[in-house]
């Protein structure tokens, strides 16, 4: 895994794309106003200590002062500035990283990534492209991607520190995060939501290509990928870590995650899967790698979810 | 549950046979010595069936450390595990996961709360000059639910496996399917039983304050910690109804398959969030509202001067009070709840700022013209009020939503935390249990390993925690049980480490103190020992342990500072001309019953083995029955006996003087 760090160090201070940008520079204006606040705080601190620490010639010691209304409202008003003044830049960054981060390119339009998390793994489709990807993800450079995240189980959280701030994969709803990535490389990403056993590993590449080289590497797939089908897919409803995979088709053509939280459990038991209690004597030790049977068929399941295009309905948008 | 042996006893975990083995000897041991020295009577006369507020607080205060050693211990594992990248000292993430939700889980609900609890019993009702709680029972069977909740969350790590899903307990990861066995039961149940004691706490709390307070102690000449121990029991009695009933939803999710936060037929899991973090945001102002009062107290006394901006203080912690019920949402900006949402509650989060920075600069311009004395309770509030703003202020750095989004779920916020919840609440229970100390077993810690622990701990802190604030920046999630080197994380984490360490030393230096002080350090005559500065009540009784009716006279109070201006008065509180009948409650067993009863029951409930459950249910009821028809008007302490006692104290102190 290829980490890109900065000259700095951090990760979060060195940001690759304008949403991870507006947010490094928010952070840095708190960190100045509070980096003033403590030192304030300290040097007051260290001058009244020095000054009427108990000891020999002592001065100034008045036992009587209990309030004085001008200093009061005076360090009443600091703060009430201080906050209105973060709250400003606080709000615009919070409505405009809900918007399409602006493109250097002419493509505006972004491209749609579904990201589901699945415990501990994670599922990338491409609807346009009908095509799917597991633990990792290509992207063009430059465009902005919309990420339609959801989960098969627990509540995870998609992470790409460089790209920009994390969103929660919830079952049985739909959350939507813009990125857009505007250098090439490759970058971390990583579900930050503690998931159970496997979250450790839970991470992801993000690719960020040529608009180019992404089209030509979306042909190729869509080409020469197997075909993903209900039988493959449910393997990886079963928790344990695997590998990367490619695929051509997505899953939401028998499930959206966002619509069906049932589905998963579903899976488990066509897959023959049974929670265990971790302490009992024939629990595995540690988390499974899976091997996953791309050459599965499709399965027979008493309740179609193909009858209705998940799309169709008018998913729970949050709240 | 059909559960084998194996899987009901822990097996397989050198760590945890280390533990059982260790619980098993302790236990022998204790039964040993009590049985040797023949105190099992008094043990339970004089301490199980006491209504004494102030051995009440006593035992609470005893409990708490040793529940701080316990997930103290588990700190230092987990902080064992992250010293290096790859780490295999716990083994598989399994065992990370469980300790970090028990250390977690501990610190908040069995350390930071019973201990200031404890410091409560100890402290409020001799500030407002009252001879016990107002309902001295139900303050004895507080301590019990959370006794045996307590014991019952903690026997989890080595019967039946410990919980494993955060101390937030998010589902569906909490539910049966992602959590399958008995350790998220354990969690449920130890802490529904612990919370019935807290609310009654709350509301034995708020009954004293406004009804026991001595003649001429309106609620504007009320010391800061009364102050705040009301306010702290007004936000019990808000919140703590919340975790009930949330903990009762995921009870039944968990044990009778209703569909509450589940994932399937249509369960609600983010409404857990809503309504854990509905009672989670006000627990944290329920730690650290009593710290703020401690330190008020001590500031003033070693200053030697008046609180400055009593009454925008009281405003102050009022004002966060309420605030502290409209924030609950910044514990998850990234659900996604839309950016109207979210700049509200970051507006609302940042407000909290205002109160809190007026409070920080009223403790500054109370040391200002002060007579400063670096004693050990001082040097505690002092080091809080720097380490406490750097946690303030990186809290406000979460608040702002849209920057929240990077440091969410990550070291930074595992940073955060501790810098509020250790330079706040675990500062001050240090301090005030320093500070206390004398009221409690008449006579001081020793001051030199006093200082040595503090700096020692403060500089460990400082080395461990402020560290993660750039593991944070860095990306650096938490909750990982492991990373690799490639992730850049060595450096950082390894100090963090040693910090850690040191702050154990540092705790082990306590404990040492605690031991050689009571071998080797001067008896406490008077009832004011900290250099005649006290100013509070508790220091205008006869004697350094107040009797067990606290006060022979109740003082009357001319005005804030009440025992100081008596001083300056030239007033002597216990001057007595005429004495007087006193009527003090009984003790009592049945809380102590009744309490067993319910960690009975909570194990069967854990299991799923229906008989016991009911035969705890039963003999909860029992008692209540027993309590509902018992006649108790308590005992009459007669004046000739009270004349005894303070003259046998007045005694005692001439000749000491003498
Ligand atoms: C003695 C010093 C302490 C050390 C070295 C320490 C260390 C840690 C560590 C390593 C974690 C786990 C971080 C992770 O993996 O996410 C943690 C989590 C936590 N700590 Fe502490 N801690 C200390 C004291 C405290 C205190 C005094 C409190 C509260 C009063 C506290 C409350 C918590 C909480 C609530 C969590 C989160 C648990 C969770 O993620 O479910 N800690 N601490
Ligand atoms: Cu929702
Ligand atoms: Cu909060």
């Amino acid at each position: 895994m290829m980490i890109i760090t900065s000259g700095c160090g951090m990760t979060v201070l060195d940001p690759e794309g304008t949403v991870g940008e507006q947010q490094r520079d928010l952070i840095i204006l708190s960190i100045t106003f509070m980096l003033i606040i403590v030192l304030v705080v300290l040097i007051l601190l260290t001058y009244f200590l020095v000054k009427y620490r108990e000891r020999d010639g002592h001065r100034g010691y008045d036992p009587n002062i209990d309030g004085s209304v001008k200093l009061e409202v005076i360090w009443t008003a600091i703060p009430i500035a201080i906050v209105t003044v973060l709250s400003i830049p606080t709000v615009y960054t919070i409505f405009n990283i809900e918007e399409v981060p602006e493109a250097s390119t002419e493509n505006e339009e972004p491209l749609v990534v579904h990201a589901t998390s699945s415990n501990w793994m994670w599922i990338f489709s491409y609807p346009e492209e009908d095509i799917e990807t597991i633990n990792y993800l290509n992207i063009p450079v430059d465009r902005p991607v919309l990420f339609k995240l959801t989960s098969a189980d627990s509540m995870a959280s998609f992470w790409v520190p460089q790209l920009g701030g994390q969103r929660y994969n919830m079952a049985g709803m739909e959350t939507e995060l813009y990125l857009q990535a505007g250098t090439e490389g490759t970058y971390y990403g990583r579900n930050a939501n503690y998931t159970g056993e496997g979250f450790a590993e839970m991470r992801f590449d993000v690719n960020a290509i040529e608009e180019s080289a992404f089209n030509e590497w979306v042909a190729d797939v869509q080409e020469d990928a197997p075909e993903l089908t209900q039988g493959i897919y449910d393997q990886f409803m079963v928790p344990g870590h695997v590998d990367e995979y490619t695929f051509s088709g997505t899953h939401l053509e028998w499930v959206d995650h966002a619509i069906d939280a049932e589905y998963a459990m579903e899976a488990w038991e066509r897959e023959g899967y049974e929670p265990m209690n971790p302490h009992a004597s024939d629990a595995p030790d540690g988390v499974p790698r899976l091997d996953i049977d791309v050459e599965a068929g499709s399965v027979e399941t008493e309740d179609t979810q193909n009858e209705e295009t998940p799309q169709e309905q008018d998913s729970h948008h949050h709240h | 549950m059909n559960l084998d042996w194996d899987e009901f006893i822990v097996t397989g975990e050198p760590f945890i046979h280390a533990g059982q083995i260790s619980i098993l000897l302790t236990t022998l041991g204790i039964i040993f010595v009590l049985t040797y020295f023949k105190k099992w009577k008094w043990l339970w006369k004089e301490w199980v069936t006491s209504v004494d507020h102030r051995k009440i607080g006593i035992m609470y205060i005893i409990a708490s450390v040793l529940m701080l050693i316990r997930a103290g211990v588990d700190a230092m594992m987990m902080r064992t595990q992250l010293a290096v990248p790859e780490m295999p000292f716990l083994g598989e993430a399994q065992h990370y996961n469980e300790i970090f939700t028990t250390h977690g889980t501990i610190m908040i609900i069995f350390v930071a709360t019973p201990f200031l609890i404890g410091l409560m019993n100890v402290a409020t009702p001799l500030q407002i000059g009252a001879r016990d709680v107002a309902f001295p029972f139900l303050n004895n069977l507080s301590f019990w639910t959370f006794f045996w909740g307590a014991m019952l969350f903690n026997i989890s790590f080595v019967i039946g496996g410990a919980p494993d899903a955060g101390w937030s307990a998010y589902m569906p990861l909490a539910s049966n399917d992602l959590s399958p066995g008995p350790g998220q039961n354990f969690y449920l149940l130890g802490l529904q039983i612990t919370g019935i004691g807290t609310l009654a706490t709350g509301i034995n709390f708020v009954v004293t304050i406004l009804k026991m307070r001595a003649k001429g102690m309106t609620l504007m000449r009320m010391p800061m910690f009364t102050w705040t121990t009301l306010i702290t029991s007004l936000i019990i009695i808000g919140a703590f109804p919340i975790l009930t009933v949330a903990l009762a939803m995921q009870t039944f999710d968990r044990l009778w398959d209703t569909a509450f936060f589940t994932l399937q037929d249509g369960g609600m899991p983010m409404m857990w969030v809503n309504l854990f973090w509905l009672w989670g945001h006000p627990e944290v102002y329920i730690v650290i509202l009593p710290a703020f009062g401690i330190f008020s107290e001590i500031i003033t006394t070693f200053a030697r001067k008046r609180l400055f901006g009593y009454t925008s203080m009281v405003f102050a912690i009022a004002a966060i009070s309420g605030l502290s019920f409209l924030v609950w949402v910044h514990h998850f900006f990234t659900m996604g709840a839309g950016p109207m949402v979210n700049s509200f509650f970051s507006i609302s989060t940042m407000a909290i700022a205002i109160p809190t920075g007026v409070k920080i600069f009223n403790w500054l311009a109370t040391l200002h013209r002060g007579r400063i004395q670096f004693s050990v309770p001082m040097v505690w509030a002092l080091g809080f009020i720097p380490n406490f703003t750097i946690g303030g202020v990186t809290g406000v750095m979460l608040a702002m939503a849209a920057a929240d989004y990077q440091y969410h779920n990550t070291y930074f916020l595992v940073s955060h935390f501790h810098y509020v919840l250790i330079a706040g609440t675990i500062f001050a229970c240090f301090a005030g249990t320093i500070y206390w100390w004398p009221k409690m077993f008449g006579l001081k810690l020793n001051a030199r390993l006093g200082h040595w622990m503090f700096w020692l701990f403060m500089i460990g802190f400082n080395v461990c925690f402020f560290p993660q604030y750039f593991l944070g920046l860095d990306g650096m999630p938490r909750r990982i049980y492991t990373y690799f080197p490639e992730d850049g994380w060595f450096g950082l984490n390894f100090i963090s480490t040693v910090g850690a360490f040191m702050m154990g030393i540092a705790f082990v230096i306590f404990v040492y103190n605690i031991y050689y002080s009571y071998r080797y350090q001067p008896r406490e005559t008077t009832g004011d020992p900290w250099g005649g500065r006290g100013r509070t009540l508790e220091w205008a009784t006869s004697s350094a342990v107040p009797p067990h009716y606290n006060f022979a006279k109740i003082p009357e109070v001319k005005g804030q500072d009440a025992f100081w201006q008596m001083k300056q008065d030239g007033i002597d509180p216990n001057e007595i001309v005429e004495y007087q009948d006193i009527h003090m409650p009984n003790n009592t067993g049945n809380p102590f019953i009744m309490c067993v009863f319910m960690f009975i029951g909570g194990f069967g409930l854990v299991f799923h083995w229906w008989p016991i459950a009911i035969i705890g249910a039963i003999g909860i009821f029992i008692c209540m029955i027993q309590r509902s028809f018992s006649r108790d008007n308590g005992h009459i302490v007669s004046a000739e006996e009270v004349r005894k006692e303070e003259e046998g104290i007045r005694e005692g102190q001439a000749h000491e003087n003498g």
